[in-house]
């Protein structure tokens, strides 16, 4: 069963033609990695699932992303309720200058949550799914700027948790991680994968292997190759795919 | 090498002299305020003179407090008023409008903060106090008409300060709240705003100090009546326009009295950046961290 399906998909800033004729599906509760140079298109790509790139004045776009049957840019399509539904981890940790329940609590609190004991809770609840729990609960009322990257990115992934989402975009997660951070974020990626359906940019192909059920390699705003991850690193189909994971180029 | 680290020399220095010289005139048009000041203040007395309900310099009254409270005042209501006025415009221009409109009205604003103070207080003569006298009674010179025009000339100030705040707020945070689904007003009230106060109070302070030290144009239409307002509708005079008004022909005891209240201004500026520094700090803390 697929959670998103996109068809025909092409992205332009102004005249700059950024995706061109997207088609892929991503399955339900897995990993789908995608891989590619600098520049190449996965960063719109993941913007544009859950509307992002709308902020941008000159984001135009052709063709369709459905999301569970529906049309996510149609217009009578919610914004607000689609980005509750496909949450977002951002490349450099992004936590509000709030405290650490706060940060936690803010995506209920602006979905019109105000129950106090159903709001700890739910902190709790996705503090401990982001593998946190124990570093910071008896500090939640400190501000979440004292956390260190890596907790602040698993804050990032708690604070998403907390929505409820059905999938989960992340941008590139680690890349402004140590080793160790990594590590950590990693193991939670396998722990969340069986119950989100989760897209992840990264620029590192041990990461892809390590943490991804399928993978998908952009280049030049085109999807050159999708498939099963192990299929992709071991027996890539097309030459340029070799050429990237070989790291002849890139 | 040598040449480089004498020239380096000569720089650090150079600033240093500029920085210098800028505090050591300040401190020199302090002094003589003081000493100007200083023996009206000691031959009517310090508490006499600033709670003193008369100023009466031919009979040798001089007691400040009524212009201490039509600065206060006058201040006050045009904060009222400007403060919230100029927040929604800077939050418009800074997350809402789209470019077009921003380039129309950026300059604008500007150009109001460029408009000679002479001319808000002609137009408030011309054109305000009429309208004042006719719908609310009275000569129509007024702390309302006073302060409306203050609101006016602080307005770009606030505006353009608390914009560069908001501004200032990054990018990330915009993106993380709109990423977990709240809407764009969500974002700025909950979000933006809050991280943007610190700025934002720097920007109220700066319009209270222009609002506070603006002579002329509040000249023109206040009144200039060394009364306690009894209402937003009364007369009254402020601290700076005691000194424009009698400065040209005070002798004597009355010459220093008028720096007597340039010192007690001095003190009202002081005390509010005490007060709007300690607020800077407290909401800074509470925003988290020091990141602006």
């Amino acid at each position: 069963m697929n959670r998103i399906e996109v068809k025909d998909l092409n992205v332009y800033f102004g005249d700059a033609h950024i995706l061109k004729n997207i088609n892929t599906e991503i399955p339900k509760n897995t990993v789908t990695a995608l891989i590619g140079p600098s520049g190449c298109g996965k960063s719109t790509f993941l913007r544009t699932i859950n509307r992002m790139n709308d902020l941008i004045p000159s984001f135009r776009k052709e063709g369709d992303i459905i999301l569970d049957e529906e049309d996510i840019y149609s217009p009578k399509y919610d914004v607000a309720s689609l980005r509750k539904k496909v949450g977002m981890v951002f490349q450099k940790p992004n936590p509000f200058p709030k405290s650490i329940f706060e940060n936690v609590a803010y995506g209920l609190k602006v979905h019109g949550i105000d129950d106090k004991d159903f709001l700890h809770q739910q902190v709790e609840e996705s503090l401990k799914a982001a593998a946190l729990w124990g570093e910071v609960e008896d500090k939640l009322d400190n501000s979440a700027m004292s956390l260190s990257g890596g907790q602040q990115q698993r804050l990032c992934i708690a604070r998403t948790i907390a929505n409820n989402p059905e999938v989960i975009l992340m941008d590139e997660p680690c890349s402004a991680l140590d080793p160790i951070s990594t590590t950590k974020i990693e193991d939670l990626i396998h722990k969340l994968k069986n119950d989100y359906t989760i897209i992840i940019v990264t620029h590192n192909m041990q990461q892809a292997t390590r943490v991804s059920k399928y993978t998908s390699f952009f280049l030049n705003g085109e999807i050159i190759e999708s498939n099963l991850t192990d299929k992709l690193f071991i027996e890539p189909k097309v030459k340029k795919t070799e050429e990237y994971i070989t790291g002849r180029f890139g | 090498m040598q040449k480089n680290n004498f020239t380096e020399f000569l720089i650090e220095k150079g600033l240093f002299l500029t920085a210098i010289f800028s505090i050591i005139m300040i401190l020199i048009i302090i002094l003589f305020i003081l000493i100007e000041g200083f023996p009206a203040i000691q031959e009517y007395g310090f508490l006499n003179f600033i709670f003193g309900m008369n100023w009466a310099p031919s009979e040798g009254e001089f007691g400040v407090f009524p212009m201490i409270i039509g600065s206060i005042c006058v201040t006050l209501l045009s904060l009222l008023m400007a403060v919230p006025l100029s927040l929604l415009c800077a939050i418009f221009m800074a997350e809402v409008a789209p470019n077009n409109v921003k380039k129309f009205l950026k300059p604008t604003i500007e150009t109001l903060s460029g408009i000679p103070s002479v001319v808000y207080g002609f137009f408030g003569l011309i054109v305000l106090v009429p309208i004042m006298r006719e719908t609310f009674g009275g000569t129509g010179f007024s702390m309302f008409t006073a302060s409306l025009i203050l609101t006016v000339m602080v307005l770009p100030t606030i505006i353009s300060i608390s914009q560069d705040a908001l501004k200032a707020v990054p990018n990330e945070y915009r993106e993380a709240s709109l990423g977990l689904g709240a809407t764009s007003w969500q974002t700025i009230k909950n979000i933006i705003f809050p991280a943007a106060l610190p700025g934002i109070i720097t920007a109220i302070i700066l319009g209270m100090g222009r609002a506070i030290g603006e002579t002329l144009a509040v000249i023109m239409v206040a009144g200039n009546v060394a009364l306690v307002p009894n209402s937003i509708f009364s007369p009254l005079r402020t601290l700076t326009s005691n000194i424009a008004l009698e400065i040209g022909y005070a002798t004597g005891i009355h010459h220093n009295a008028l720096f007597g209240t340039a010192i007690v201004l001095f003190l009202i500026i002081i005390i509010l950046l005490l007060v709007a520094n300690y607020m800077q700090h407290k909401y800074k803390i509470d925003a988290g961290s020091g990141y602006l």
